[in-house]
């Protein structure tokens, strides 16, 4: 009987679930009862999932069959363009511009999150008011804002850093650059004031109580802590500041999606470069997906997170540790 | 064993508390802590939750900042600085070389979990007190052996347990060559079975001769390891003395009453 029960209870859970299903009988030695040591295992058919899976292939199907029978649709335009030279400056320069864009969006991330979670309230108003102004409106209004600004100030005079007419120096690239930079600062600030609460205040007293200085807990102890939380919101920032920057294409910053538009102003094939241009992005935000990916698994996951994933912690900590060592 | 070591009496004073006051906004932390502690003596501060032992050590660290009388660890005033009849406030700079004197081991040990145990001991001599790298690792290897974690120097606090971290902070703060040690309640947050290792390390500080002021429900180790105990209730020192007069026979009913709360 207590054997016969065992099976039983092993029926039903591999029922509602096959995560057991190779193993032995849960509950009984092999040997108890007499009875045969092994079962055969019998999985459940799922047949619904099957059918499902059936109808969606069939749409899809359907939907590329249509697609590559679109006789309006010149595919050989789109591949033609595809590595068009023109095309793939405006690669090169949507990247250069999200590269540009997010690392001074970090910059003043991190100057801003820290301004944020100081002490000084003046410090602090101060930052909440650029967040406020720059979350608060959009984007587009942003780069407009920047591109225009020789209507304000018709000259910059920037002891040692810009001397000269506005339209002369803020170009495309520069009202871009600040537009995307200054808006990303804004939301990144939030990322790394949010990252700099996610560390323990044990972990700055221990410092401050060794002779620390403010400045050195926050560089060694706290923005290293900070920075494994921080680290996927980066990622999400920076796939999302890559599409981002085809707003560029109003400031006549001619990046991949501006120049694909001007590519079929003058040839009238729409569809076939915005699918150059969907390509191309879609390239890129794929490769930045895996190095996101990547990254992340080196620094991010598993860290101080129950004892299971020691081994990974382990891999994870022995990597920071590699990249610290040098200074202790 | 307190009995064993050279009596006290003539030995200079290492922390003397002057009537300290502290509040937060209108909680009343403390109210007139007098505490005077000697050169290689251990004490020992017992008393309920919320009585202000914390804030009173880390006023004494000058983690806090007090409102009223003094604080002095050896002979400076901790966190000020007294220029005619007033007590002005330091600067930053002149606090944290004031932070040496005192070696702080907290109740949840707050290692640093990016450094390996030898890094978290290494740190503050490196790059704090800028002594020279070889000798402090040198030394830090020593004092990780002496709380005997020598197999564990390149092992990261969180494959530690609570035990063997505690002990890493306490190496660590041994490695800054402080005056005196705090620790805030260092056995409370660990399981049982590894309190002991604990206590036996700090017993060992004690009995090499280390000045200590242990917050602590370990009323054993206070009557093993304490020359005296004081017990703080509602912001004052209500009892102080000889660890086993206080702890057997308490004058105050109060004392008499807490005791028997953690003594069952
Ligand atoms: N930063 C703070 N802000 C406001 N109130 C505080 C702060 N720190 C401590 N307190 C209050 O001061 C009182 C004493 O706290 P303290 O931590 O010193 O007590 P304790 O004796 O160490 O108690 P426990 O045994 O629980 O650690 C408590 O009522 C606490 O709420
Ligand atoms: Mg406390």
């Amino acid at each position: 009987m207590r054997s016969h029960d065992g099976t039983g209870a092993q029926k039903g859970r591999s029922g509602s679930t096959s995560l057991i299903a190779g193993g032995a009988p849960p509950y009984e030695p092999a040997s108890a009862g007499g009875r045969a040591s092994t079962y055969e295992i019998v999985r459940r058919k799922h047949p619904w999932r099957f059918a499902a899976a059936i109808v969606v292939l069939l749409l899809l199907a359907l939907l590329l069959y249509g697609a590559a029978n679109a006789h309006q649709l010149h595919w050989s335009v789109t591949g033609h363009y595809l590595f068009n030279r023109a095309v793939l400056v405006g690669v090169l320069r949507t990247l250069e511009i999200t590269a540009a864009a997010m690392m001074l969006g970090l910059a003043l991330g991190v100057i801003f999150g820290i301004m944020r979670s100081s002490h000084n309230p003046v410090l602090r108003g101060v930052a909440w008011l650029y967040v406020w102004a720059f979350r608060g409106t959009p984007i587009i209004l942003q780069l407009f804002l920047w591109f225009n600004l020789a209507l304000i100030f018709p000259r910059i005079d920037i002891p040692g850093i810009a001397h000269g007419t506005t339209v002369n120096i803020i170009t495309p690239f520069l009202a871009a650059l600040l537009g995307f930079g200054i808006n990303e600062g804004a939301y990144m600030s939030e990322i790394i004031r949010g990252g700099l609460l996610s560390v323990p205040p044990g972990q700055t007293e221990a410092a401050l109580s060794l002779g620390a200085s403010h400045a050195w807990t926050t560089r060694r102890i706290v923005l290293p802590q900070a920075f494994r939380v921080i680290l996927p919101a980066i990622g999400n920032d920076t796939l999302q500041m890559l599409k981002l920057t085809s707003l560029a294409a109003f400031i006549s910053f001619n990046e991949l999606f501006g120049t694909t538009e001007s590519i079929y102003y003058a040839n009238s094939e729409v569809i076939e470069l915005l699918l150059v241009a969907g390509a191309w992005y879609l390239v890129a935000s794929s490769v930045l997906s895996v190095v996101q990916y990547y990254v992340e698994r080196k620094f991010g996951r598993g860290f101080q997170r129950g004892r299971q994933q020691a081994l990974v912690e382990r891999v994870v900590l022995r990597a920071m540790a590699r990249l610290r060592t040098r200074a202790v | 064993m307190p009995s064993d070591r050279a009596s006290k009496e003539e030995s200079r004073t290492v922390v003397e508390c002057h009537s300290v006051v502290k509040s937060f906004g209108s909680v009343h932390v403390l109210r007139s802590v007098d505490l005077e502690v000697r050169e290689s003596e251990v004490l020992c501060i017992l008393g309920p939750s919320g009585a202000g032992k914390s804030t009173l050590l880390r006023c004494i660290n000058h983690l806090e900042g007090i409102d009223g009388g003094w604080i002095k660890v050896t002979d400076q005033i901790i966190g000020y600085e007294l220029r005619g009849n007033k007590l002005h406030e330091l600067s930053e700079r002149a606090v944290r070389r004031q932070r040496g004197l005192c070696g702080m081991v907290f109740q949840h040990f707050n290692l640093f979990p990016h450094f390996t145990a030898l890094q978290n001991v290494m740190l503050g001599p490196v790059e704090i007190l800028k002594q020279p790298r070889g000798e402090v690792e040198a030394r830090s290897r020593l004092l990780l052996d002496r709380v005997g974690l020598a197999s564990k120097v390149s092992v990261y606090p969180s494959q530690l347990s609570g035990g063997q971290q505690q002990r890493v902070a306490i190496a660590r703060a041994l490695a800054m060559n402080p005056r005196v040690l705090l620790f805030d309640e260092p056995t409370s947050a660990l399981d049982p079975e590894v309190v002991g290792e604990v206590l036996r390390v700090m017993l060992e500080l004690a009995e090499e001769g280390r000045t200590m002021i242990v917050v602590t429900h370990e009323v054993g180790f206070a009557r093993e390891a304490a020359d005296r105990v004081a017990f703080m209730f509602d912001g004052r020192i209500t009892e102080i003395g000889p660890a086993r007069a206080v702890l057997e026979k308490p004058s105050e009913a109060r004392t008499a009453e807490f005791l028997s709360h953690v003594l069952v």
